[in-house]
């Protein structure tokens, strides 16, 4: 009667090839509830749990903690119990899992559609030589990716190529009463993606001032209203993302790709917003930000926020980012000079709303400022250009139209 | 020197014949009037009424014969005189002659030559490409030539061959086709495709008549970029999937060209066969060129309309080498 169910490593984003065990939930021979989180598992785009697709017992662990796994591969199998079995539905840990909604397994995404389709040959291609298939130009029908794109772009970049410069890191000499601590994925892929970012992209920070009294006056009077009605805070953050994107319209190089094959303009405007994690950061993502409203907005904002925080967003919410919005001012910053996340060209700090003296027609009066910062890739963007938008942005929200929050 | 496609069959014939006594012919015409395109000309006077037999219009009656005497250990070789008339002989070909072997173990060294095909401007009986009704039989070898060599080569490993193979000599390319031919024996290995033009952009899969027009628009299609492989199976049944797929694998589009119609031919099944074991290496859909789903027109202006040819292949070869 009873059967054996694999658990297998999850297809989480179509670049993903691996991820990492990091912690199994249930011990071999412990008795498991259909979609209980079975085992956490870290890629380098986000951490997830996955759920047991059976009630049974887990019978065998293939793919132990810390150890990494091709995407597919089985990690355990769960020996299935039959429904009258030894196991009561009635499992109290049934209940629990219910609450895991976010871990069914319908809805670990497949491989995700991507907005331009990908052929069989080019995708089994990409796989095999690591590359971001958003980074390559399409020159097929409709802009698609033929195989022979690819192959250009391969050889190109292993032209391009060179040995990494050697950096002259200190020899490591820990003395007796330092720590060492682990470095977790999270960590890890942090790491790596701001350095490439640094080594890939010529960064420049432009940074203008921002009047935002008027806002700061709508805000106070109408927060508690509003978040009664929406179940949400009324944040600064919301106004600069809806200037932003009306920015974006008007400059689109900064919603773009700067690649070998030439300077890409995306279509599409997907906003990454910066959320701090307890143990280091991830960016999930506004999609399509300009089709949306203020409110739509921010009750995404509100919600990918706290799914990062717990942990529970999906591979789909960290992709596909074409411009970064980053809250500067949520520890107090002033100003800062933000890292861009690659392959996009342009990302947005925006610094603590203070009360200031400010000159304004030769008096002197309080008003409620901010710093906008853009850091921009320097290969792409010049400076005239970015304090265009950045001029775009200030006169938004300066000059707010707060109708437009309904 | 250079010989035509039909002086390649005839040698090939001339040289069986010769070399082997157990090898006869039946058909109709093929004696006192030299076949109906005279590629047996001379061989009643040479080889004698027994072994060069004319036969009443009686297709499946002289398909049966030979069946027997092939049993009997004979070398028959059945002149269809056009491919159009084999569906007479259907249930021999069908039911007997590709069974036999595997109800009582017996060989069925039969060939059966069939002059198929159209752009000889001769109607809807005279032209017709019915390769594909003997595709889906087991039991039986189908090859289909595209040159001189290919002719000769093939039609001697068809009489060598145990098993019964239905030999699809084409028509337009009788005279049409003209190629030099090795000296000597030579004999071409049934179940070998070959790559008649390397190309890196489209692979062409293609036999027959349509090799020619498929390596005319190879070369229309060369000064704008796009190199066309093209790949002549020559060998239907067994199919030599192996060559078809390295050459997928090496341009990542495939292309099938045939003149039979479309629905239902040969192209669907090579499309099938790479969609299960070469899909990882498509980078377009795959795509056929093929007759249209009628009867071949007589009107010389509607059957140019209906066929393929270098012109339909290359504006097919050119949406995909952009897809």
């Amino acid at each position: 009667m009873d059967t054996m169910t694999k658990i297998v490593m999850p297809q989480m984003g179509e670049s993903v090839a691996e991820g990492t065990v990091v912690a199994w939930l249930k011990k071999v021979g412990e008795v498991v509830a259909k979609d209980e989180p079975l085992v956490a598992i870290t890629t380098d785009k986000v951490d997830f749990e996955i759920p047991s697709l059976a009630a049974g017992v887990l019978s065998e662990i293939l793919v132990q903690e810390g150890q990494v796994a091709p995407v597919g591969a089985v990690l355990a199998y769960i020996e299935e119990t039959a429904p009258t079995g030894a196991v009561p539905p009635e499992s109290p840990k049934a209940e629990e899992a219910a609450t895991v909604a976010h871990a069914t397994p319908a809805e670990i995404p497949p491989a995700p559609r991507p907005e331009t389709w990908y052929s069989p040959a080019v995708l089994e291609l990409a796989k095999e030589h690591g590359v971001d298939l958003e980074q390559v130009r399409g020159t097929g029908t409709e802009g698609r990716v033929t195989r022979k794109d690819l192959l250009d772009f391969i050889a190109r970049r292993s032209k391009a190529a060179a040995p990494a410069p050697q950096r002259g890191a200190e020899p490591f000499a820990a003395a007796a009463q330092d720590q060492i601590l682990p470095v977790s994925h999270l960590r890890k892929a942090i790491a790596e993606n701001m350095l490439r970012s640094k080594q890939t992209a010529p960064h420049v920070t432009q940074i203008h001032e921002v009047d935002m009294t008027a806002i700061a006056r709508y805000r106070e009077a109408n927060k508690d209203a509003f978040s009664r009605q929406t179940g949400i805070n009324l944040t600064f953050l919301s106004f600069v993302v809806q200037a932003a994107v009306d920015a974006l319209r008007g400059h689109p190089l900064l919603n773009a790709s700067y690649t070998d094959e030439g300077i890409v303009l995306k279509r599409a405007l997907n906003i990454g917003i910066a959320v701090a994690l307890e143990d280091g950061l991830i960016v999930p993502v506004l999609r399509e930000a300009d089709k949306k409203g203020f409110l739509t907005l921010a009750k995404e904002s509100a919600d990918l926020a706290a799914r990062a925080r717990e942990k529970r967003l999906s591979p789909e919410d960290v992709q596909r980012g074409t411009f970064t919005v980053n809250n500067l001012g949520a520890f107090g910053a002033l100003m800062g000079t933000p890292i861009i996340v690659q392959p996009q060209v342009g990302i947005l700090g925006f610094g603590r709303v203070v009360k200031r003296p400010v000159v304004i027609n030769d008096t002197i009066g309080i008003r409620s400022m901010a710093y906008l910062c853009l850091s921009y890739d320097h290969r792409l963007i010049d400076g005239a250009y970015a304090g265009a938008f950045l001029n775009h942005v200030q006169a938004n929200l300066e000059g707010f139209d707060f109708s437009t929050i309904q | 020197m250079e010989i035509t496609y039909l002086e390649a069959i005839r040698q090939a014939l001339w040289e069986e014949m010769d070399r082997d006594e157990r090898v006869f012919m039946l058909g109709e015409d093929i004696g006192v009037y030299g076949g109906a395109f005279k590629i047996t000309k001379g061989f009643l006077e040479k080889f004698g009424p027994e072994r060069v037999i004319d036969t009443p219009l009686s297709e499946s009656a002289f398909v049966g014969a030979a069946i027997g005497a092939a049993l009997m250990g004979m070398r028959p070789i059945v002149e269809m005189q056009f491919a159009d008339f084999i569906a007479c002989a259907f249930d021999q070909i069908v039911n007997m002659a590709a069974k036999h072997h595997y109800r009582i173990g017996e060989p069925v060294p039969l060939v059966i030559r069939a002059p198929y095909g159209g752009g000889i401007n001769a109607g809807p009986y005279h032209s017709q490409c019915p390769e594909a009704w003997f595709f889906h039989v087991a039991g039986l070898k189908l090859v289909a030539p595209s040159t001189p060599r290919d002719a000769k080569g093939l039609l001697k490993a068809s009489i060598r061959d145990p098993n019964p193979v239905i030999y699809f000599e084409h028509k337009y390319l009788y005279r049409h086709m003209k190629g030099e031919v090795p000296e000597g024996d030579h004999v071409v290995p049934i179940g070998k495709a070959e790559v008649k033009r390397q190309g890196s952009t489209v692979s062409v899969i293609t036999y027959g008549a349509m090799v020619q027009h498929s390596l005319k628009a190879a070369e229309q299609l060369m000064p704008e970029g796009i190199d066309l492989e093209v790949v002549d199976l020559r060998t239907l049944q067994p199919m030599d999937l192996e060559t078809i797929i390295a050459s997928v694998e090496k341009t990542g589009r495939a292309m099938v060209v045939h003149e039979a119609p479309k629905t239902g031919g040969i192209g669907g099944e090579i499309a099938a066969l790479l969609a299960e074991e070469a899909f990882r290496c498509l980078d377009a859909p795959i795509v056929r060129v093929a007759s249209p789903d009628t009867p071949i027109p007589f009107s010389p202006v509607l059957e140019e309309a209906y066929l393929p040819n270098a012109d339909k292949i290359a504006i097919k070869a050119r949406e995909l080498a952009r897809f």
